[in-house]
């Protein structure tokens, strides 16, 4: 396990009355590490990146950003450690542009008097040199989000999440719900992530995905930790088994 | 061949028709006031374009744009407001009763925006706080009951009379003495200044502050406006006490403009607000329209009547052309749409 670990959770347990979703599931992720997380539905993939946002408070176990034990009691708070969360439902305003939807909640504004008003011009011009850093390509950052290709949308959602420095982006099956040739150009935006020092948890049910992006796989398993390997150490075949809850 | 050349030519002409829709978008319902005042004045060339005309079409909408105001507000929010014409009535009669009370003008001035930004925050209250499941019934509830106030605080008989500090902001005339010379009969109404005033403030308020870009946001996905950390319930009673608070401006003008306060006052305006509203462009599912079109279906409303009335067309004709206009209006916009997505 290398040193710079950036998040950890350690035999985390999460219960809704009767019903175990998590039992002590561990799971570790380094600086600018892509991490595939797979699972059958139901599995608890989607709870634990819940109890990693903050959003579930863990019924056991705890969580350490950068090795420093935490407690979250809302997505707020592990927004300001710099976890950043894309949602499968991208959680965008179609009738807004590109740049209002990228600073939606935390607008630039400058000061007239005793009046904040919203700086237009510094927001589209963060808005650029953003989408510049992440090599998204769009027609102009007023575009309405409406107009835009399922994948463009993907890679404005993750633009989002990553525009106030996020250290950690989570994402659930951010190629779902996009055309065959949208999706490589979403993997190719996480790969520019990781290049820009970020690390980013992947769920994903799509295996070309997992082998393109990601530097390590963890299958759940009925709520717990199953198999993990470095992706270089395991094969499509080894891990749709895991998924399955076969192991050699 | 001959097929896919044909093909071809259709593609270059509905380009062309495209590259149009822009234009027509944005400057559309300028290009209708406009047609709509010269046919008017064709119609009518002596009396529709002459300063005393004109300046009545301003009077008398002056009242009526504030409510188009807050109901444009609330529509961007995906919500509805039925009850602004029972809250100009439920204001108006405050106003009468501070006034026949003897209190001074400047108190009585302020009774009706109060009163109006009372019952837009009970309205928004409502709608959010006790889970109302959509404003049409927490608003259709307060249509009655604002209106039921109203008759019970005054008796259901009219009241009359103001102070001229009160009437001044309906009918107050300002004088252009200095530009048409001594004694000219020309003048701006007080309540077409007061208009603009706020319709500039709320322009800013819209576009240039962050509130305004969340109540676009609210009215494009609800759920993104809170995964942003927008207070979305904090945000739709802000929304619905300003708009009960510009009823009130509206009651206040209406207030100087008949120098009295009747029970009828404001009956059925919420349902002309809404159509000035829709004509201007906004969209009723939220998220979409612009001060400046509301301004231009208060106007388009104002006009249409105001001509039809000078040519002595029945009242039950205009309203079958009104609500012609409405339908029309929306049909082009679902056009509109229709050819923006085939594109």
């Amino acid at each position: 396990m290398s040193d710079n670990l950036v998040l950890e959770a350690k035999s985390v347990s999460k219960f809704f009355g009767t019903i175990t979703a998590l039992q002590n599931v561990d799971l570790h992720l380094s600086k600018g590490e892509v991490l595939g997380v797979v699972g059958d539905n139901g599995a608890g993939k989607s709870t634990l990146m819940k109890v990693l946002s903050g959003l579930y408070k863990p019924s056991e176990g705890s969580l350490f950003f950068d090795k420093e034990k935490v407690s979250l009691n809302s997505p707020r708070d592990s927004q300001n450690l710099g976890l950043e969360m894309v949602y499968q439902d991208l959680a965008l305003a179609g009738n807004l542009p590109i740049g209002d939807n990228i600073f939606l909640g935390r607008e630039p504004t400058r000061k007239v008097g005793p009046f904040n008003f919203l700086d237009h011009k510094k927001r589209k011009q963060l808005t650029e040199e953003h989408l510049a850093k992440l090599k998204i390509n769009v027609k102009s950052a007023d575009q309405k989000v409406e107009e835009l290709s399922g994948g463009q949308r993907q890679a404005v959602a993750i633009a989002r999440a990553t525009a106030f420095n996020a250290k950690i982006v989570l994402m659930d099956e951010p190629t779902a719900a996009l055309a065959v040739k949208e999706v490589g150009k979403v993997l190719d935006l996480i790969l520019n992530l990781k290049k820009l020092g970020v690390s980013v948890i992947v769920i994903s049910h799509r295996m070309d995905d997992i082998f393109t992006v990601c530097d390590r796989v963890m299958a759940l398993f009925q709520g717990t930790n199953f198999a993990e390997s470095e992706l270089k150490n395991t094969s499509r075949d080894e891990v749709i088994g895991w998924i399955m809850g076969k192991k050699d | 061949m001959d097929h896919g050349e044909k093909r071809l030519m259709d593609k270059s002409q509905e380009s062309l028709f495209v590259r149009l829709i822009p234009f027509f978008e944005r400057y559309g319902i300028l290009l209708l006031i406009l047609i709509m005042i010269a046919v008017l004045h064709l119609l009518q060339p002596d009396v529709f374009l002459s300063w005393r005309n004109v300046t009545n079409i301003f009077k008398q909408v002056s009242w009526q744009s504030m409510l188009a105001l807050g109901v444009f507000m609330v529509i961007v929010t995906a919500g509805i407001d039925l009850s602004v014409g029972s809250i100009i009535m439920l204001s108006l009669m405050g106003l009468a009763i501070a006034s026949k009370a003897g209190m001074p003008w400047y108190v009585v001035m302020l009774v009706a925006p109060a009163i109006g930004f009372l019952c837009g925050m009970f309205n928004g209250i409502g709608i959010t706080l006790l889970r109302m499941p959509h404003p049409f019934i927490m608003t259709l509830g307060t249509l009655y009951i604002f209106r039921g106030i109203g008759n019970l605080i005054s008796g259901g008989v009219p009241i009359t009379g103001f102070a001229e500090q009160i009437r001044v902001i309906g009918n107050g005339k300002i004088k252009l003495d200095a530009f048409f010379g001594e004694g000219a009969r020309e003048y701006i109404p007080t309540s077409l200044i007061l208009m603009i005033v706020i319709f500039f403030i709320f322009w800013v308020f819209l576009n240039h502050t962050r509130i305004g870009k969340w109540i676009y946001a609210i009215g494009g996905n609800p759920g993104a406006a809170r995964a942003a950390g927008i207070n979305v319930d904090r945000i739709l009673i802000v929304v619905y006490t300003l708009c009960g608070f510009l009823a009130g401006i509206g009651g206040l003008i209406l207030a100087g403009r008949t120098n009295s306060a009747y029970p009828n006052a404001g009956l059925q305006s919420e349902l002309d607000a809404i159509a000035a509203v829709i004509i201007g462009g906004a969209s009723f599912f939220g998220g979409r329209g612009t001060v400046l079109g509301v301004f231009a279906g208060v106007m388009i409303m104002g006009i249409l009547r105001n001509g039809l009335n000078l040519m002595n067309v029945s009242v039950f004709w205009q309203q079958v052309l009104i609500g012609s206009i409405i339908i029309l209006a929306v049909y082009i916009d679902v056009l509109r749409r229709q050819l923006a997505t085939r594109t």
